[in-house]
């Protein structure tokens, strides 16, 4: 299975009541997917005729309480911002999926981690975040989504993974997570008692966004920063290596961090004390192991596959205490075990007096 | 202090044009490798290209996670076609292993003194057996014999896992394919 | 004393925001007594577009989404299929449906989707402060045609309804105007058939296009922006079952 049929099953094995998409290149295998695995069982399939109206049938049944998701690959995920803006806004779960490629612009098809900024910053309109996941493999694709789906749920608030076209299009030997051990996990999750479901015996519900009276939306952005601030406390995920002893630590996201580990241990092999920190999550950012880190004063080698997006928030976490520097290839150049080898051992050399 | 590790990592690109099987026989590597308890990456090119374009794919079998799914230098090449080699034919890492096929390429190759350049009439051998279609499986199966992951036979059990099911009825002549390339590179020493 | 008229359950009973005059809040009232003439209160989701009637669900009292502009018929989408027990219906405006939102409503025709579309049209975008709107007539003035609208550089009057009458999706579209006691029975009965094919399961899109009168941006009386309907508008829009 390549890295997108098997999240794409995986999201299926959670609970994914509708699928709702628009082809594009390297994303395609998770609509063809779908289209023939949804109605198998018995859940909604619809092809789009846009990402923005993808996003508005994930916005639709999201409302009605439903697991829903869309995929697309980075011209797409720019169309969805509006969409995204008001999930985040009306706070309902959702699971979007970007495959990200070249930019910007139409750019290429070759794998790229160029929408960072677009993802953990908000992306759209107003004073937001969604909950982003950098899958490093076929296998952490597939076991993210569950995982995506109930935080989803929990914190009513869109999830994003961030995937390349690497990621989408490569296999490797995965185990798709089974729902029986999802089903006990699910059971903890608060009731959507806030859905669209028709007000038979009840108030109305209204799943809203617009906030007309004064200080309205203002107290509703707090709420949301208070939201926020819970899931950065709960929720950060990170891996770290031989971080301890390392005179350089390199942080990378996704398959730059397989790359980058490769790396590392090269270098430890060699006697250079190199150690990796890798985000699982993206926002919330792993900001606290990452400055814990840096009181050691180890010089921090980022490795993106852009030109430069997640060392800002390296450098916000470091707040100057230790060197930061970057090494990229954007629009789809990969970089190699070698060539990070190479700056690694550029690093070791001791300036002159 | 270095260590010196001897671990297995192979890395291979096999490139053609699109109708070729470039594809399918990558996956067929990919999963005889996971069958027999490999590390195992696979990674098609991908583009605007379904059939006659260019076509490449690569496959990394190690006993140790695999970082990066993307070859750079592969230890071996197998070239279906003019245009494969002109494109890859400077990858291949020194002291490595580049297959040709003799069939459609008649240039010298430009490669490094250490690569051994292993040159074979693949289609010519798919046509003897009745099929053009199987040269990419004779192409397997040279360079199962040259590089030695895991023998034919072995290769040939995942062939069912891969194939569509109509395909099933020519899993033999596949094999046979597979089988013929080997011996090919067995009997012809270099 | 007897009661001979009185307010349906679903239409709330509260203040309105809309002006003197405006279509809304008739159409507004037939759509509530429609749904509690058909018994779907409790399982009717109403969609609110951008527009005048942003804030629709501070009067149907039934489950409301307000959706981002033009997107209705793609939310609506989204909770009809995976609720096909309920009944979705979108309410929109000529800006939402007729400008911003025109591949939506196209495609959700076209694929056929069991949903109602209640669709205004008074020729001008309301909330933003009377500008052209695609249905806008030839001639008129309005913020952003201050000579009037010209064919030459802004276009004709844009028939949504007709353009979707065409497609096999589309099951049932009618236009009919608020712009008399008959012509609003008239609505009354159109939209009432609308809902009735949902509940029936009927298998497309049914839309009702209601010619409404926007006598602020019209620069109008009220009585005079009723006649403007019956004398002006059904020329370029006339009135009648287009569909099913």
């Amino acid at each position: 299975m390549c890295g997108n049929e098997a999240m794409a099953e995986s999201a299926i094995q959670a609970g994914l009541d509708a699928y709702f998409g628009y082809p594009i290149t390297p994303q395609n295998e998770v609509t063809a997917y779908m289209s023939q695995r949804m109605p198998e069982e018995k859940r909604v399939f619809v092809q789009s005729e846009s990402e923005l109206a993808a996003i508005n049938m994930v916005f639709g049944a999201a409302a009605t309480g439903k697991r829903t998701m869309t995929s697309s690959s980075s011209p797409g995920i720019s169309l969805m911002q509006e969409g995204i803006s008001y999930l985040a806004a009306a706070e309902l779960p959702c699971v979007i999926v970007n495959v990200m490629r070249g930019g910007p612009g139409l750019g290429n098809i070759a794998p790229s981690q160029g929408d960072y900024f677009q993802s953990v910053k908000g992306g759209g309109h107003g004073d937001y975040h969604c909950i982003v996941f950098g899958p490093s493999g076929v296998q952490e694709f597939a076991d993210i989504m569950p995982l995506a789906f109930d935080l989803a749920d929990k914190y009513r608030i869109p999830a994003i993974i961030l995937a390349d076209g690497i990621l989408g299009q490569m296999m490797e030997p995965v185990v798709i997570p089974t729902n029986s051990k999802l089903n006990t996990q699910k059971l903890k999750l608060p009731k959507k008692d806030w859905a669209l479901t028709g007000a038979d015996g009840r108030k109305q519900n209204i799943v809203r966004s617009l906030w007309l009276a004064e200080g309205a939306i203002e107290q509703h952005n707090y709420d949301l920063q208070a939201k926020y601030r819970q899931i950065e406390k709960n929720e950060t995920r990170c891996e770290q290596s031989d971080v301890d002893d390392a005179d350089i630590i390199i942080v990378a996201y996704g398959i730059c961090a397989r790359i980058a580990r490769r790396a590392a241990q090269q270098a430890r092999e060699q006697g250079i004390k190199v150690g990796s920190i890798r985000p699982i999550t993206l926002w919330p950012f792993p900001s606290e192991p990452i400055s814990k880190a840096a009181d050691k004063s180890p010089i921090f080698l980022v490795v993106e596959m852009s030109c430069g997006q997640m060392v800002e928030d390296v450098r916000l976490a470091v707040a100057g205490k230790t060197p930061v520097v970057f090494w990229g290839r954007p629009g789809g150049g990969i970089p190699t075990v070698e060539k990070i080898l190479e700056k690694i051992e550029q690093l070791t050399i001791k300036p002159k007096k | 202090m270095v260590k010196q590790i001897n671990h297995l990592y192979e890395e291979v690109t096999i490139a053609g044009f699109g109708g070729q099987g470039i594809i399918l026989v990558g996956k067929l590597l990919a999963q005889a490798a996971m069958k027999a308890g490999k590390e195992v990456t696979f990674m098609p090119s991908y583009g605007a290209e379904v059939r006659g374009g260019a076509s490449n794919c690569m496959v990394v079998i190690s006993d140790q996670p695999i970082p990066s799914p993307v070859v750079s230098n592969p230890q071996c090449v197998i070239a279906m076609s003019k245009a494969a080699l002109a494109k890859f034919e400077k990858t291949v890492k020194k002291g490595g292993t580049l297959i040709i096929n003799s069939s459609q390429i008649d240039v010298q190759p430009k490669v490094d003194d250490s690569v051994e350049v292993v040159k074979i009439p693949i289609d010519e051998i798919a046509v003897g057996l009745g099929n053009a279609k199987v040269a990419n499986m004779v192409a397997l199966g040279a360079y199962l014999q040259k590089r030695g992951v895991f023998s034919p036979d072995e290769a040939a059990e995942s062939l069912p896992d891969v194939l569509a099911e109509r395909y099933h009825v020519i899993i033999p002549l596949n094999k046979k394919a597979m089988q013929k390339g080997a011996e090919f590179v067995k009997n012809n020493g270099k | 004393m007897q009661t001979v008229f009185k307010r349906t359950p679903t239409l709330k009973d509260c203040p309105t925001h809309y002006c003197p005059g405006c279509g809304h809040g008739i159409a507004h009232r037939l759509v509530c007594e429609v749904i509690d003439e058909l018994g779907i209160h409790g399982r009717t989701i109403g969609i609110a577009p951008v527009g005048c009637a942003v804030l629709a669900y501070d009067y149907f009292d039934v489950d409301m989404v307000e959706v981002a502009h033009g997107r209705a018929p793609a939310v609506a989408t989204g909770m009809k299929r995976t609720n096909p027990d309920k009944i979705v219906f979108s309410y929109q405006g000529d800006g939402d449906l007729a400008a911003i939102g025109t591949a939506e409503i196209i495609h959700a025709a076209h694929r056929a989707e069991q949903l109602t579309v209640v669709f205004i049209n008074n020729a001008v975008f309301g909330m933003t402060g009377g500008q052209m709107a695609p249905t806008t007539m030839l001639g008129q003035i309005t913020a952003t045609t201050p000579q009037g609208r010209q064919a030459d550089g802004q276009g004709y009057p844009l028939n949504v309804s007709e353009l979707l009458a065409v497609l096999p999706g589309a099951i049932y579209v009618e236009r009919c105007g608020l712009c008399s006691p008959a012509h609003i029975r008239k609505a009354k009965a159109a939209l009432k058939h609308a809902f009735e094919l949902q509940i029936n399961n009927a298998k497309g899109l049914s839309l009702v296009e209601l010619l409404s009168p926007c006598p602020t941006y019209w620069r109008m009386t009220p009585p005079d922006a009723m006649l403007h309907i019956q004398n002006e508008m059904t020329k370029v829009f006339p009135l009648g079952r287009l569909k099913g």
